[in-house]
């Protein structure tokens, strides 16, 4: 019986042969392969078990929906006959309530494009180098400065198209941001707010500046895009 | 004689040839069948063999992807049947929306659950970036992971809204004229981008094909690939980030 042929210096598992090799991991390396003194479970049952739960909430949820409320059905399209006011779906209605505000070049593009535009870049945009709550640790007279200047432009902007569902917002996302100083010793809501950085002050004014906008258009615009209480629009349609 | 259970029919039929060829894991419950179940399945190995105890709470992600996720599932589920019944044409279109509520059985409901389960995409994608980013999980090294998500939520509001037209009522029909007049307004390229659109100078029969491919075969292809690298990314960097004050992440961009 003929000994194998010896193996190539890849297979081997002779050490002294193929050495083992060491790695060095830089602390920007793959996440994947940093240490952690986390706890870890099984994949399959603990998270997949969830999944499924969470599959059938879901399903029984749109169900039940799905048997209370019909899906709106109107008359057929009729390109001569305008709807007043024609609306379109709920997610563009902040945008379409923009539009009575500006000129269509500002409300249609310039802004839509704008929003995607920085929710793309938030993670390569570094402007909070401190990565700290707005107050804590900062210049808090160059903090005043700055917060009380733009949000001044950007009222002065909005009140100078009378756009004041965006001005209103805008003035009050600032107020919370002074409330927001020396807040780590109010109650839970000033707390949360002292916690706050930069980035997500800025998000926060986003998110209720397109809620506003968003509820506006949805139920307090009647025909001619007037303004129109939700109860008596009803009455209208 | 023994009265065959449930439980022995099932041990049986896990000993066949035809199960064992299909399944090559055993049975038992060993954490090394545990993993084989999950990188043994094409379905399942998007996961972790392990993960985090921690991102199992509720408060760590409120299971807003997840959320979305299901709604995919559940508006593919009934997309297709509702394609069986739909025809893109002016008028049978608004026709077949009729028959849907009076002729076909469950096709209200199927209808229904189709438009809830949109709605609810669109929302639960906006609150899972909420989510993302007040919990800091777009910073390194989720970066691109985040504009991933970015894509796919414009991609889930693109899904949206060629399917607002569909029904070809006047909700529809007017709703998309408002859209895509603001297309027009884009330098250079808006009358020429609308009339891409729509095939035509308004919302047409033409509009209504365009939009019918574009929700049924072009945007579905598209978004399932943003999110095949979307949650293929999350394991890749890292599994979930919850609130950052249980997952310190220290990471030092700034040396080489």
């Amino acid at each position: 019986m003929s000994a194998l042929p010896p193996l190539s210096p890849v297979e081997s598992n002779d050490p002294v042969e193929v050495p083992r090799r060491v790695a060095l991991v830089r602390p920007d390396a793959r996440p994947s392969i940093r240490r952690s003194s986390d706890k870890f479970v099984m994949a399959y049952p603990h998270l997949i078990i969830r999944e499924v739960i969470l599959f059938q909430v879901v399903v029984i949820f749109l169900t039940i929906m799905a048997l209370i409320f019909n899906a709106p059905l109107e008359g057929i399209a009729n390109p001569v006959e305008t709807p007043n006011p024609a609306k379109a779906p709920w997610y563009f209605l902040g945008m379409q309530e923009l539009l009575h505000y500006f000129p269509p070049f500002v409300a249609g593009v310039l802004i839509p494009g704008l929003v995607v535009v920085a929710l793309a870049v938030i993670p390569y945009a570094r402007i909070n180098l401190t990565a700290g709550p707005l107050w804590k640790g900062s210049d808090e007279k160059k903090t005043t400065l700055a917060v009380a200047g733009v949000a001044s432009v950007l009222v002065l902007f909005f009140g100078g198209f009378q756009c004041w569902a965006a001005a209103v917002p805008t003035a009050a996302v600032a107020g919370a941001m002074f409330m927001a100083r020396g807040g780590s010793n109010g109650g839970r809501w000033k707390q949360a707010m002292a916690r706050l950085t930069l980035p997500q002050w800025i998000m926060t004014w986003f998110v209720v500046l397109a809620t506003v906008l968003t509820i506006i258009g949805t139920y307090f615009r009647g025909p001619g895009w007037s303004f129109v209480w939700p109860w008596t629009r009803m009455v209208h349609s | 004689m023994n009265t065959p259970s449930l439980d022995s029919l099932g041990l049986w039929l896990r000993g066949t040839s035809v199960y064992r060829s299909i399944v090559r894991h055993g049975s038992t419950e060993t954490n090394r069948n545990r993993s084989l179940i999950v990188f043994e399945n094409l379905f399942l190995h998007v996961h972790p063999v392990k993960v985090r105890e921690k991102t199992l709470r509720f408060k760590h992600t409120y299971w807003l992807g997840g959320i979305t996720i299901v709604c995919l599932v559940v508006l593919v589920a009934t997309g297709v049947p509702l394609m069986f019944y739909y025809h893109p044409s002016v008028p049978q279109a608004y026709q077949d929306m009729k028959e849907l509520k009076y002729v076909v059985d469950n096709g209200i409901f199927l209808r229904n659950l189709h438009r809830w389960g949109a709605h609810l995409m669109v929302f639960g994608a906006f609150l899972h970036m909420l989510r993302v980013f007040y919990h800091g999980a777009y910073q390194p090294p989720r970066q691109f992971n985040w504009v991933v998500g970015v894509f796919l939520l414009v991609l889930t509001l693109f899904l949206s809204y060629t399917g607002y037209l569909l029904p070809w009522d006047q909700l529809a029909f007017w709703g998309v004229s408002v859209g895509t007049n603001m297309a027009r307004e884009a330098p250079v390229i808006g009358d020429k981008l609308r009339f891409f659109l729509l095939g035509g100078n308004a919302v047409s029969e033409n509009a209504l094909l365009r939009f019918y491919v574009l929700h049924c075969v072009v945007l579905p292809v598209v978004l399932f690939m943003f999110l095949g690298v979307h949650i293929w990314r999350i394991r890749k960097d890292g599994g979930v980030k919850g609130p950052s004050e249980d997952a310190p992440d220290v990471f030092h961009e700034d040396e080489p």
